[in-house]
């Protein structure tokens, strides 16, 4: 009879263990995807804001880069996919910018007019702002999302994420295929 | 995990401060009370004085200590880099943007200040944004940002206020003790003894409070190289820019005194000539400092 309740207490005891275990993985699961979320929308707020400066950019510098109009309308071109598509789509366009822009400013050094000009500072200091911010809200949101993805690889937890159905995330990144394509010419 | 405990011990910390700092002025307000004859309003006094410091420095002492140094808000206009720099490492350590603040100063030194990540401020010389590099600066304002996100703002901006008024208490007591007159009749050699305890009291407790100070400052300043490294990702740059201040000709900010200098990313009352670094200084050795960051 003792033996008995004390199995039961034991039954009991583990049983109440691994459901606190089960509601603690839980929560923690859910708070690193949110912050996964969180860190996204940085990055698009920030993808957004250089989607907005580029139309500016190309208005002042057209005028002065009569040879390079290449560049401008590949920047042009490219600028849409930063808003819209997969996020290795974005991923890739916004690499592709980069590259671009530091071209339009390494050329733009030929231009001492247009250096002079007030309004291209203004857009070079935004811009390359900009430009920092996406790699840091990258480096942040890659942050969380290997948080996240370890714990729902990782051993005992991956149990509780595998029954709820947490899917791993994707890191911000231009895909291996996509980088080649990439290239800006005259 | 590193990160999130450093956080809690930073908040359990405040609270002990701020008891202690109950502790103290209960202590002066009881010997303050046998002095004028009623330990009662003594007690009184000292714990209605301790509620308002207290709530007074958690909810301004960011702004005391702001107007304090002199700092003006940066306008984006005039400073685009500072403020572009901030707003990104602020994305990066995962916080919102805090307040953005320069000190007139030729000197390069830079502090954060406030009460939680919600509520910071971010401060750096004149002679921080002209005299370093763009990547030196950054790692400062790295630097910085890990100080707010630590919470190490918070205890340090209490400190700031809580020493101050127990520095500022027993000299007031002590004068009134030396020159004022007795107003009780206390009789005897308990009235001796009691006179003699307070003097006690006021004078160690700024001491008291002093060290308290310094041993929260030191080791501080090593996390938040680390962590400001971890943020900016480029440890060389910080060491860089601690060389720069390090080699400055005129380190003095002239804004910045006893009570604020431990908020600063290095000493601003520093002597150039005087090299000393032992147990009373607020800062660790910079030279240390740049060797942990060149490991890195």
């Amino acid at each position: 009879m003792i033996l008995m309740i004390l199995v039961l207490w034991i039954v009991i005891g583990v049983v109440a263990v691994i459901a606190l275990y089960v509601i603690f993985t839980f929560n923690r699961l859910i708070s690193l995807r949110n912050r996964v979320d969180n860190a996204w929308s940085q990055i698009d707020v920030q993808l957004k804001r250089r989607y907005e400066l580029i139309p500016n950019l190309i208005e002042t510098v057209k005028g002065y880069m009569k040879h390079e109009k290449g560049v401008l309308t590949e920047v042009t071109k490219m600028r849409a996919n930063l808003v819209s598509g997969s996020m290795s789509q974005k991923a890739k366009a916004s690499d592709s910018i980069s590259n671009a822009l530091k071209t339009i400013f390494a050329v733009a050094e030929d231009y001492p007019k247009l250096q002079a000009s007030e309004n291209f500072k203004m857009l070079q200091e935004e811009l390359s702002g900009t430009e920092s911010k996406i790699a840091y809200a990258r480096q942040f949101y890659n942050d969380n999302v290997m948080g996240l993805n370890n714990s729902i690889q990782q051993f005992p937890s991956r149990i509780i994420a595998d029954m709820l159905s947490f899917k791993e995330r994707e890191f911000f990144k231009a895909q291996e295929s996509e980088k080649k394509s990439v290239k800006v010419e005259f | 995990m590193m990160l999130y405990d450093h956080i809690s011990s930073n908040k359990r910390k405040s609270i002990f401060l701020i008891a202690l700092f109950f502790v103290i002025i209960g202590a002066l307000g009881y010997a303050f009370g046998i002095y004028i004859g009623s330990v009662f309003i003594g007690l009184f006094f000292a714990i209605i004085f301790s509620l308002i410091m207290t709530l007074i420095s958690f909810y301004s002492g960011d702004k005391m200590i702001l107007s304090m140094s002199h700092a003006v808000i940066a306008e984006k206009k005039k400073y685009p880099h500072l403020v572009n720099s901030v707003e990104g490492l602020a994305i990066a350590a995962g916080i919102p943007t805090p307040k953005i603040y320069v000190i007139d100063d030729s000197a390069i030194n830079a502090f954060a200040t406030g009460r939680d990540p919600k509520h910071a401020a971010v401060t750096v010389t004149t002679g921080a944004i002209e005299r370093l590099k763009r990547d030196e600066l950054e790692a400062v304002i790295a630097h910085e940002i890990a100080h707010i996100r630590n919470y190490d703002i918070r205890m340090m901006m209490l400190v700031v206020v809580l020493v101050g008024v127990i520095a500022l208490l027993s000299d007031i007591f002590l004068r009134s003790f030396i020159y004022g007159k007795r107003k009780n009749d206390v009789k005897g050699g308990a009235a001796v003894i009691i006179i003699v305890l307070g003097i006690i009291l006021a004078v160690l407790a700024p001491i008291i409070a002093q060290l308290i100070k310094l041993s929260i400052s030191r080791k501080r300043e090593f996390l938040a190289d680390a962590d400001g490294a971890l943020i900016y990702r480029n440890p060389k740059s910080l060491a860089n820019a601690l060389k720069a201040i390090r080699d400055d000709k005129e380190p003095f900010v002239e804004a910045a005194n006893k009570a604020t200098a431990h908020l600063f990313i290095e000493n601003p009352l520093r002597n150039f000539k005087s090299k000393v670094n032992g147990l009373f200084s607020t800062h660790p050795d910079i030279n240390e400092r740049i060797k942990i960051l060149e490991k890195m």
